[in-house]
Order: C-alpha cells, then sequence, then structure tokens
C-alpha cells in the first residue's frame, strides 16, 4: 500500500484469447481496485494477408475471396467490392439483382444482429437469452441457404448482379419467416429490454455522447444509439435503397430519450431487426422482372473487367456500420489497389472513452457492444524477424514519401 | 468415549464422504441437466461430473511459477475436507448428524466460511491478476451474505428457544421441530421470508449466476480458479458439489426436515434408504428453486451491486422476517398479560 493511503494502480491484461473476446484483440487496462483508469488496445492479431491475395487475382475471383473476409458479412463485402468494380468497369447491375441484393443484405443484418444479441447475453452472463436467441436465428440462417445455397461464406454476389434468381417458389419461404420475426420481435423487446437484471447492467454503462461519436468518427449502431442520424442506406443509398423507405433507427423514438449506452446499443440493433423484415416485405411486393446479372458468363464479365481503368469507392451499410472497399483498375487483370475498411475500424476507437472509469465487471459487455469484427479490420501486421513492431504516424508518412519517389523515378 | 464409539463414528464419517462426493456430483449433473432443458437445450449426460472428475484427475496438475505453491496446493484439500466436514453436523435423511452432539448450527455457519475462505487463499497464492480480482470479489460477496445468513439463523433458533425447546440452535433439535410446526400466521410469514433469504445466500455460497462474479467466466476466465488444473482443480469441483449437497441440507434441515418413516411406518432396514432418497428428492427440489431457476432466469450482477442486494434488499426481509417471528412469539404472551 503506497504512504499517500491511495491505492496501488495494477494492469490487467484481457486477450489476445480471453473468453469474453469472440475474436483476438489485447487489452492492455490500467486498474485501480475494480475500477478502469485508462485502457489501450493492440488489434492486429488476426491478420491474414487477404489484401495481398487479392491484389494476385483478378476480379471474379476477388468477390469470392471477399466472402471470406468476415464470417458474418459475407453479403456487405462482396458488395462493396462489386460495387466498386460495377462503377470502374461501368457495368449497368439490372434492377431486379439489385433488389435481390438488397433482400440477402438484409437477411445478413437479421442475423448479425440476432447473433449479437445472444453473444451480449452471454457476456451479461444471461446465458438462457443466448440460447433462445441462437434458437430463433436458425430461421435466417435456413433462409439465406435456400437463397443462396450457404449457410456463410454466400457466393451469390458477382460483378454485375447476383448468380441465382429468387423463384416464387422462394417467397413463401421468405414470407413465412418475416412473419415469424414480427411476431419474435415483440418478445425479444420485452426480454432484454423489460429485464432488469439486463436494465441494471446495460443503463448508463459505457456510454459515448454524441459529440465523442461524431469526433471519433463511428459508425453503424454504435454512432446511431448515441444519436447521431446516420445510415448509408438512407444518406447514400446503394443497390434498391433509394427505392426504399428506410430511415436510420434512432433510440430516441422508442426509448424517449437517448443515452449512448449499451443498453441503447441494444434498442437499436433490436429494432433495426424489425426495419429489415419490412424492407424485405416491400422488396418482395416491389421486386421488379428483368435478368438477375449483367452478364452470367464469368469470362466475359472478366474479359470487360480487364479493360476497365480507373477508382472508384464502394460503400455499404454493413450491420456494424459503414464498409468501405477502395479499388484501383489500371487496364490489368488484376487491381493495381484494393483496400478494404471495414466497419469495425472506425467503432473500435470508441472503446477508450466507453470503457474509462467504467468497472471490471462491464468490460465485457462494453467490448461486445460495439459488435467488434475484428477479422474484418485486422489488415496490417508488421513482423520483422519474428518481432512484432508498430508503425507510427511519423513511419508512415515517411514511408509514403519513399514509395512516391520510387514510383516518380 | 469408548475405542469402539471412535471406530463408529469414524466409519460413518468415512460411509458419508463417498455418499457426499457422489451425491454432491450427482445433484451436479442434475443442476446442468434441468438448466439445459430450461434452455432448450439436451444437456450433458446426469454422470457428466463424474466423467469430468475422473478425465481431471488424469491430467496435469500446474502449478504456476509464481504461484505460492504450498498455499496454491493446500486450498483445494482445505476446501474439500471443510465442506465435507460440514455435513457431519447435518442430519441427513433420518441419520441422525454424526457429530451432532459436538456442534451446532453455528459451527455449521463457520464451517460453511472455511471453503470460500480457502479459495481466497489459494486465489491469492495462484498469482495471477484475474485470480486475485476474483479472491477480493470472493471476499466482498462473503461479507455480503454473511449477514442475512446470520439473520436467518438466528432467527429461526431465537423461535426455536421462544417456544421453550431446550438448545435451540442444534439442528438434532430443529429437525425434531419443525419451525412451521411451532409458528402462528404471522410467524408463518416470518418463516417464509427467512427461507426466501436463504434461498438467495445459497447462489452466493455456490458462486452461481447471477452471485457469481468471483469466477465469471466472461470477466474473468474463471477468476479463482483460472490458474488452478487437473488434481486441485477436480478438487474445487469436488468440493463444489458437495457444497452443492450441504447448502441444501441445510436448508432442508432448518425448513423441511420431515422424514418418509415419520408417516409411513416401515421397518428400520427399508427406512433408512427411503429416507435417504426422500432426502435427495428434498435437496434437489431445494437446488432446483434456490440454484437452478435463479441461474437460468437472470444475468450477472456486477460486484458492488451484489453487495447492495445482500446488505440493504435481503437484510431487510431477513430482519422483517425475524420481527414478525418476534411478533408471532410475543403476542400471545402479551395476550395472555392483558387478560
Amino acid at each position: 500500500m503506497a504512504s499517500d493511503g491511495k491505492k496501488a494502480p495494477y494492469t490487467l491484461q484481457i486477450g489476445p484469447i480471453h473468453p469474453s473476446l469472440k475474436e483476438p484483440v489485447m487489452f492492455t487496462f490500467e486498474m485501480d481496485g475494480e475500477q478502469v483508469r485508462s485502457v489501450d488496445f493492440a488489434p492486429g492479431q488476426t491478420h491474414r494477408g487477404i489484401e495481398w491475395m487479392g491484389m494476385r487475382r483478378n476480379p471474379v475471383q476477388i468477390v469470392h475471396l471477399t466472402d471470406r473476409i468476415c464470417g458474418i458479412c459475407g453479403i456487405v463485402h462482396t458488395l462493396a467490392f462489386s460495387l466498386a468494380v460495377e462503377q470502374i468497369a461501368e457495368i449497368q447491375v439490372p434492377e431486379r439483382a439489385d433488389y435481390i441484393r438488397v433482400i440477402l443484405h438484409e437477411f445478413e443484418r437479421i442475423q448479425s444482429h440476432l447473433l449479437w444479441a445472444g453473444v451480449a447475453a452471454h457476456e451479461l452472463g444471461f446465458d438462457s437469452l443466448l440460447h433462445l436467441t441462437w434458437r430463433v436465428r436458425e430461421q435466417a440462417m435456413d433462409v439465406i441457404e435456400n437463397l443462396t445455397g450457404n449457410r456463410v461464406n454466400y457466393g451469390i454476389v458477382q460483378v454485375g448482379g447476383v448468380r441465382r434468381d429468387i423463384v416464387p417458389e422462394q417467397y413463401k419461404i421468405i414470407e413465412d419467416c418475416l412473419s415469424t420475426y414480427e411476431g419474435l420481435l415483440t418478445k425479444l423487446l420485452n426480454l432484454f429490454l423489460d429485464d432488469t437484471t439486463i436494465a441494471m447492467r446495460c443503463r448508463d454503462t459505457g456510454v459515448l455522447t454524441r459529440k465523442e461519436a461524431i469526433e471519433l468518427c463511428t459508425v453503424g449502431p454504435t454512432s446511431r444509439a448515441s444519436g447521431v442520424n446516420m445510415d448509408l442506406r438512407q444518406d447514400y443509398p446503394y443497390a434498391a435503397y433509394g427505392d426504399l423507405d428506410v430511415r436510420a433507427v434512432l433510440p430516441e423514438p422508442h426509448m424517449g430519450e437517448t443515452h449512448g449506452d449499451v443498453y441503447d446499443r441494444i434498442v437499436v440493433r433490436l429494432f433495426e431487426v424489425g426495419q429489415s423484415c419490412q424492407i424485405i416485405r416491400q422488396c418482395l411486393s416491389e421486386m421488379p422482372s428483368g435478368p438477375y446479372t449483367a452478364e452470367e458468363k464469368p469470362a466475359k464479365i472478366l474479359a470487360i473487367c480487364k479493360k476497365a481503368t480507373g477508382e472508384a469507392i464502394g460503400r455499404v451499410e454493413a450491420p456494424r456500420g459503414e464498409c468501405l472497399h477502395y479499388v484501383r483498375m489500371d487496364g490489368k487483370e488484376s487491381p493495381t489497389s484494393w483496400k478494404v475498411k471495414a466497419s469495425s475500424y472506425s467503432n473500435l476507437m470508441s472503446w477508450i472513452p466507453m470503457l474509462k472509469d467504467e468497472q471490471i465487471a462491464d468490460i465485457p459487455i462494453i467490448v461486445a457492444s460495439i459488435d467488434p469484427c475484428l477479422s474484418c479490420t485486422d489488415r496490417v501486421a508488421i513482423v520483422r524477424n519474428g518481432e512484432k513492431s508498430i508503425l507510427t504516424k511519423e513511419d508512415l508518412t515517411r514511408l509514403s514519401v519513399e514509395k512516391t519517389r520510387r514510383l516518380q523515378r | 468415549m469408548t475405542p469402539v464409539t471412535v471406530a463408529a463414528i469414524l466409519g460413518w464419517c468415512i460411509l458419508l464422504s463417498f455418499f457426499a462426493l457422489s451425491a454432491g456430483l450427482f445433484l451436479l449433473g442434475v443442476d446442468r441437466k434441468f438448466a439445459a432443458h430450461m434452455q432448450a437445450r439436451i444437456g450433458p449426460p446426469i454422470r457428466q461430473p463424474f466423467i469430468d472428475v475422473a478425465k481431471l484427475l488424469q491430467k496435469e496438475n500446474v502449478v504456476p511459477a509464481n504461484a505460492i505453491p504450498w498455499l496454491f496446493s493446500l486450498a483445494p484439500i482445505i476446501a474439500l475436507a471443510s465442506s465435507i466436514v460440514v455435513l457431519f453436523y447435518l442430519p441427513v435423511g433420518s441419520i441422525f448428524p454424526v457429530l451432532g452432539t459436538y456442534g451446532d448450527l453455528v459451527l455449521v455457519m463457520y464451517l460453511l466460511t472455511v471453503p470460500a475462505l480457502a479459495m481466497v487463499a489459494g486465489g491469492f497464492a495462484s498469482g495471477s491478476p484475474y485470480a486475485t480480482v476474483g479472491a477480493q470479489r470472493e471476499m466482498v460477496t462473503m461479507i455480503a451474505y454473511e449477514f442475512p445468513l446470520a439473520i436467518v439463523v438466528v432467527g429461526v433458533a431465537w423461535r426455536l428457544g421462544a417456544a421453550g425447546l431446550a438448545a435451540p440452535f442444534t439442528l438434532g433439535t430443529m429437525a425434531a421441530n419443525p419451525i412451521w410446526t411451532l409458528v402462528g400466521p404471522l410467524g408463518l410469514i416470518g418463516a417464509l421470508l427467512l427461507l426466501l433469504v436463504l434461498a438467495f445466500v445459497t447462489p452466493a455460497e455456490l458462486s452461481r449466476i447471477p452471485f457469481d462474479t468471483q469466477e465469471a467466466e466472461t470477466e474473468l476466465a474463471g477468476g479463482l480458479l483460472v490458474e488452478y488444473s487437473g488434481r486441485n482443480l477436480a478438487m474445487f469441483y469436488l468440493a463444489q458439489g458437495v457444497k452443492t449437497l450441504v447448502l441444501s441440507a441445510v436448508i432442508v434441515a432448518i425448513f423441511f426436515p420431515w422424514n418418509l418413516s415419520a408417516f409411513i411406518a416401515m421397518s428400520p432396514w427399508i427406512a433408512l434408504p427411503a429416507d435417504l432418497l426422500f432426502f435427495l428428492v428434498k435437496a434437489i427440489l431445494v437446488m432446483f428453486f434456490a440454484v437452478t431457476l435463479v441461474r437460468v432466469g437472470m444475468a450477472r450482477f456486477r460486484i458492488n451491486q451484489v453487495v447492495s442486494i445482500y446488505w440493504i434488499y435481503l437484510s431487510v426481509i431477513g430482519i422483517a422476517g425475524l420481527l414478525l417471528l418476534m411478533a408471532d412469539a410475543s403476542i400471545p404472551v402479551l395476550a395472555g398479560v392483558g387478560i
């Protein structure tokens, strides 16, 4: 014990592997008893070099590689990459393909949010709710399997459209699933939002103010729960969203006030499940007929892509927020440059204000509350002679200048 | 004491220890099965805890480099031994407590803290920050639930004493005179409140959800037990089973002490196993309501919430129960004075 009567702070490390973390990330907490004084974290523990692999492949192949960036956001990454390539190669995507893309995109959001709700319940020690939500999630997975042929890594989106049509017989399956979820939603809202223990643990825990949310450039449900009216589907409609009625889900209309805490993040995600059901229903009723892809033969798509030059950004509202793919093509088979910025990349920094002054007990749920997807996020890991190093801003500037000089020569 | 009685007592103790170990593991298995069915899962077979222990006994026993080895290895032995010893003071079925004449409920209360203290010592001796935080939480939890627990014990014993019974704290007296038969309507409510308090102390004693902050899988990765493995972990696991049995037995002894043989006439050779089975059924029921149902239906509390729940809510409920029992005992007396 220190002589001034204060408790000596100690360091608590959580990660890279820990039961509360679904993916590897390393936290270092400066603790004071049960309270977090400050926190630092080190992502980059699950870097797989996907961009490096992509640079050696052609766009038709990369689409299916992007499917494997994340186990949950298969549609998100394939769609963002396809949108970028379609802009460069000036491919006109048929309207029906846009609608099919939106339907799958929203089903993915449903299953992702339900998965998250289960994980959140588990982090709170409420395992019954975990089992319940994951059981109801199965129906969305079944529908996705019916529509795409796969439960994960769907392989349905391709440059120029989608690879499979949705036939009228499948409308009924989709409709069944939607009505089940709309019926279940009241029950889920009741279980999560009216439960005393959940409210005790989540209300005013891990608060991210609106100002912080904007300053840290957070995206998706994390920023919406702090009251930032921001949703790519509403602000920058892609695919068929321009025709559809989408409004960002904010906690205020549903709960009366915005706290920006973990509870509000639950609110936003659960109401988004309901919103996704409405969007899919709207898509089904307005679905235009016509081809489902601009070009069926991959060889022809490839031929078009090979001639394309230019750069473009594909932006998609993933379940976790905006996901962005930058592609540059110079008339070669593989792209000159390809950069993935997953939604969690923008959200990770919000952990620092959220975790400050909270208790150890709240670390798991706060970390989970932004729904971090680290395999999506990790793009860089510097390893030299078996030693890991961190590149600072100055290092990066120096390296960029050197690279530019080399290219100018 | 003759050598024969000593030998008889020792023999009973050994038999009872084996019963405690196997019944404890059986209770854990039943608990897992019930919980699984309530969560719409199939769950592991009831013999799973036995399989787990058998497996753990074969595993390597790792002692961390910065642990205090003797304390680290001693803690699980103390935890297991002390939890078995508690059972010697409790009536199991119609078997009168083996050491019942040497100790009463106050001793049982003290003995119940020993496994928790052993876990705290083991946690601090592990030299891991997770275990240290877990040990601190265990201490705080212990301080939190001791007071409501004491209220229950004192309340019931006081009422038995007020009814004119000699040695109200002994479990023999409690088993022979169920509290429900002694009290009027006010006391009935009071006793029910005390039962509720005792039921809520149970999950904390057993470190189960919602009061499992000291082990908190998602926060501390097992907390106190994080560094334990192999034989040591198996002993803690066995202790957990025995503690489950012991706490159920305490609730059964204080509040549900009836035996089958008291109602149905049967020969002593049938009565003993029949009462034992009936005791197990009662223990399972108590465990189901006090542990399984609670842990399935709730999220984990924060440590400060645990403290406020015990010190404020449950203490108030306990004191209300105590006051009702006192009122119940004194009203007839006062009424008698009035006449």
